[in-house]
């Protein structure tokens, strides 16, 4: 029995390993991650998947390195999921979807945009950015705010 | 009746809430760390608006449109923002003594200052890879281009660098950066290559 249960808990940590799509890089303030409908505090070496709100309060910010290099940072009082992710580490081929809910974004775009421009998308509530590189920034002031 | 009618109006007309500031949105493009400016694509309403420009912005909400920002715009609205970007993934090469694992004088001085960035960074994932030069058997540059990448990485744990966060691997001599025939000695050949982010 405990063999089985050891068994399963190296299977399930092998499978969030793969799902991991980056990483907490830097941290200031209240920070944290929504992920399956759970509120995770949030920590510098964290991993992030997709699926993964990323969450600041009035006094946080945090940035994360994705795995083929692109860097997304979000200000203060601000909301950012990951839609999707992908990446082929051999072809640099991938899609990467994110949308920025409310507050300020970074983005320095990496591997996958070099390879093929607009294979990111940053979504806003009214509209659509293809990356075509490198830099740049977004701001969503949410309604009667 | 109509007056009823008419109270019924104005506690509707009163109940609803004042109409909100509209939802706003800004896009600008910035210079890169290394000075070039990419492009960004924005899509809204049906249309593309295409930022190339430095300091170049659309808007969207009650002033749609192109807009032209400073860069002091740029830092007063998002410098938080950036302060939180991550370091640079970032490469750097060391070279090794003839047949050893040991680092020349020159990259001595080299791994110093490459552990000062290393330690600026709170989680960092650190790849290191060795190679070798043609000469000798190829299974022994195998072993060689390991035991290169191992002696680095010691280092850096020995310098209070986590274990965890790094990684080795030997290329032997698969991966020259200069071709040479077999058996050539070729300093540039013998390396480690150091990937962090």
């Amino acid at each position: 029995m405990r063999w089985i249960v050891t068994l399963a808990a190296l299977a399930f940590a092998a499978v969030s390993y793969a799902n991991d799509v980056g990483q907490i890089k830097n941290m200031r303030g209240t920070v944290h991650v929504e992920r399956d409908g759970q509120k995770l505090a949030a920590a510098t070496g964290m991993s992030v998947r997709q699926s993964d709100v990323l969450v600041t309060g009035a006094d946080g910010s945090v940035g994360v390195t994705f795995l083929d290099n692109s860097l997304l940072s979000i200000g203060p009082g601000s909301a950012l999921a990951i839609d999707r992710y992908s990446f082929d580490s051999t072809t640099h081929d991938g899609q990467f979807d994110a949308s920025l809910k409310r507050g300020t974004l970074a983005v320095v775009s990496g591997r996958m945009v070099k390879r093929s421009p607009e294979s990111m998308r940053v979504h806003t509530p009214s509209s659509i950015m293809g990356v075509r590189g490198t830099e740049f920034f977004v701001k969503v002031t949410e309604p009667g705010r | 009746m109509v007056a009823v009618l008419a109270i019924m109006a104005l506690v509707i007309v009163f109940s609803q809430p004042s109409v909100p500031s509209p939802a706003a949105e800004l896009v600008v493009l910035v210079p890169s760390a290394d000075g070039h400016t990419g492009a960004v694509v924005v899509e809204h309403g049906g249309k593309r608006a295409v930022l190339d420009k430095p300091y170049a912005a659309h808007r969207i909400g009650r002033d749609s449109g192109p807009a032209q920002l400073t860069d002091g715009q740029v830092r007063s609205t998002f410098g938080a923002t950036a302060a939180a970007i991550p370091a640079r993934p970032a490469a750097f090469l060391l070279y090794f003594v003839m047949g050893s694992d040991e680092l020349t004088e020159e990259s001595k001085g080299e791994l110093a200052r490459m552990l000062e960035e290393l330690r600026r960074r709170p989680a960092p994932d650190i790849l290191v890879i060795g190679h070798t030069d043609r000469v000798g058997a190829e299974e022994d540059n195998d072993r060689l281009s390991l035991a290169r990448a191992e002696r680095v990485r010691q280092n850096f744990v020995a310098q209070g660098i986590a274990a965890e966060r790094i990684r080795a691997a030997g290329r032997g001599e698969r991966e020259p950066v200069v071709q040479t025939a077999d058996g050539v000695d070729e300093p540039r050949n013998r390396r480690v290559e150091i990937n962090v982010r």
